[in-house]
């Protein structure tokens, strides 16, 4: 009986508020706007029955998504912003966590716990950080200005570059950790082996370290990729216009154009987009834990 | 590996100068007598004070340290029961979807997870308020509340478990004396992780509430969007360091608890 309880709780609970609100969601994402309340058709009555109400179901909306070229260019856009910000932080994250990974044992706590607190600080407020520094009249252009490198400020914020920079920023800490984690594993002499047999420093790199940190490289490159595809706060404090990101597109549907059906079809295409990354991911985990 | 070189220094320098500067000129910018954020005109404290002064902020404050508490309480009750399920209780009716839906709201853009949950609230009439944004955060921070804890169960040594059952303890004395002091500090990082994902929230909590519950988030996002002001610096410093001065205390109290166990194992050792 206590078993059953336990079991019972957090299963309801995740029925309730999380498998039905998404049944919900595809529903509607079937139904047609209406001028009411709620602000969609059919609504679901037991006296006309499930038939009635099935047979007023339809693809609309998702026609609609295709044929609107703010939708499909949106959705192509956020996988061009995530593809390219997860690329740059690897690339700032892999020598981070390598240098993490050969410093000394006395320091390495310092150093993670140094990547873990901006983790624990609000999200929101390290992008607003951003917008002081990155403005006309901010930071960077009064240092660019200062030291000569440039005349006249530049245009940042508000544009993609703003966005990559405040994706960069907000998830390196994701990046950093996994691959960290795989070079902490890595054994040394594996390294001074392949020295020892020939290789340069810097071949030994390419052909041991960096295989070897394979699915920490996987793992930090999901952890970015899947919630930036998604990003909503970024794209809205940092991006302009010009950047369009699905996340932002359903949010204005939504709360703007009060059109809930077509922001349900967004949703709705967005997970299935979303659902590749998902399992490539979860396969990239299972492979690691089998190999430990 | 060891050999720490000169590339390793200036990549460790420049990744953390990347993370650590922005937030920098954040908090030196909130002691500036000007209201341009930009422009230092020396020093002052007066946007703490306006801050403090300022009914709406406080409101909000209050409004979000309640919806924190109040969904990670739950969060780690019902997310640890999760994990303990997940873990122990072998095959059950349902367990693949069961499975499922601790681990999908961890990858599930929060404004899908938020629009959902708005149209169940609508769809069953609830007034929206800070009920609904705790059922909201509740129902992702449980999730992250039972992988946290399920790691540190899978890895524990279940014949403890077992003895003390053999031993005669009931299955729920066993779970109080045995099983729960062993995975209390999980459960208790779980909590702190639930509350800082709910204190942090915009998206979701955006979605889930009316107009009678504005979060400290909600309110912070509206005033940014018009530009940067100081008392948003104010704000911003005062919550970073209370984070500061958390996550160095229990990073502190971690070590001084490692360093005292080595001295007992030690001290063990020689006797």
């Amino acid at each position: 009986m206590r078993r059953f309880a336990l079991i019972a709780l957090p299963y309801a609970w995740l029925l309730a508020l999380f498998l039905v609100p998404f049944l919900i969601v595809v529903k509607i994402s079937l139904s047609d706007v209406a001028l009411s309340i709620p602000p969609y058709s059919p609504q679901f009555s037991w006296d006309e029955g499930i038939g009635a109400f099935l047979a007023e179901l339809d693809f609309e909306n998702f026609v609609f998504l295709t044929q609107d070229s703010l939708y499909w260019k949106a959705y192509l856009s956020s996988l061009f912003i995530a593809l390219v910000s997860t690329v740059l932080t690897l690339m700032i994250g892999y020598p981070v966590a390598y240098g993490m990974a050969r410093a000394s044992e006395e320091w390495r706590p310092t150093l993670m716990m140094l990547i873990i607190l901006p983790f624990w600080t609000s999200f929101l407020i390290r992008v607003y950080a951003w917008m002081g520094i990155l403005s006309q009249e901010g930071f960077l252009n009064q240092f660019l200005l200062w030291t000569g490198i440039i005349s006249t400020p530049l245009t940042i914020l508000n544009t993609t570059t703003a966005v990559y920079i405040g994706i960069v920023y907000t998830y390196l800490p994701f990046m950093v950790l996994p691959i960290y984690a795989a070079l902490d594993r890595l054994d040394g002499s594996l390294i001074e082996a392949a020295e020892d047999l020939g290789c340069s420093r810097l071949s030994a790199f390419w052909l041991v370290t960096i295989p070897m940190s394979r699915n920490g490289i996987i793992a930090g490159c999901f952890l970015v990729f899947i919630p930036a595809l998604g990003e909503f706060v970024i794209p809205s404090l940092l991006g302009g216009s010009g950047t369009l990101m699905i996340g932002k597109v359903l949010w204005e549907e939504f709360f703007s154009n009060r059109d809930w059906p077509v922001a349900s079809a967004v949703a709705v295409v967005l997970l299935l987009i979303l659902i590749i990354p998902i399992v490539l991911f979860q396969r990239n985990q299972q492979r690691a834990s089998e190999a430990d | 590996m060891s050999r720490f070189s000169w590339f390793n220094a200036v990549s460790l320098t420049i990744g953390f100068a990347f993370l650590y500067i922005p937030m920098i000129i954040l908090i030196i910018f909130s002691f500036n007598e000007s209201k341009l954020v930009t422009v230092w005109a020396g020093f002052s404290t007066k946007w703490y004070g306006e801050l403090l002064a300022n009914e709406a902020f406080l409101d909000a404050a209050w409004v979000t340290l309640r919806v924190a508490v109040f969904s990670s309480t739950l969060a780690t009750i019902l997310g640890t029961a999760a994990a303990y399920v997940l873990i122990r209780s072998g095959r059950f009716f349902g367990r693949t979807l069961f499975s499922g839906m601790i681990y999908a709201p961890l990858v599930m853009p929060e404004v899908i997870t938020g629009l959902s949950l708005l149209l169940l609230f609508i769809g069953i009439g609830l007034e929206r308020g800070v009920l609904t944004i705790v059922l909201a955060h509740t129902t992702f921070s449980m999730c992250y509340v039972s992988v946290v804890v399920s790691s540190r169960l899978a890895t524990f040594d279940k014949s403890l478990e077992e003895a003390a059952l053999d031993l005669g303890c009931s299955s729920a004395q066993a779970f109080r004396l045995v099983t729960l002091p062993i995975i209390a500090p999980a459960v208790i990082s779980g909590w702190l992780l639930a509350f800082t994902l709910s204190l942090d929230d915009l998206v979701i909590a955006s979605f889930a509430t009316g107009p009678s519950a504005t979060t400290l988030p909600i309110k912070i996002f509206s005033a940014v969007r018009l530009g940067v002001s100081p008392e948003i610096n104010a704000l911003s410093t005062i919550m970073i360091a209370i984070v500061t001065v958390g996550v160095i205390t229990a990073s502190l109290l971690s070590k001084r608890k490692l360093v005292r166990e080595r001295e007992e194992e030690f001290m063990a050792a020689r006797s």
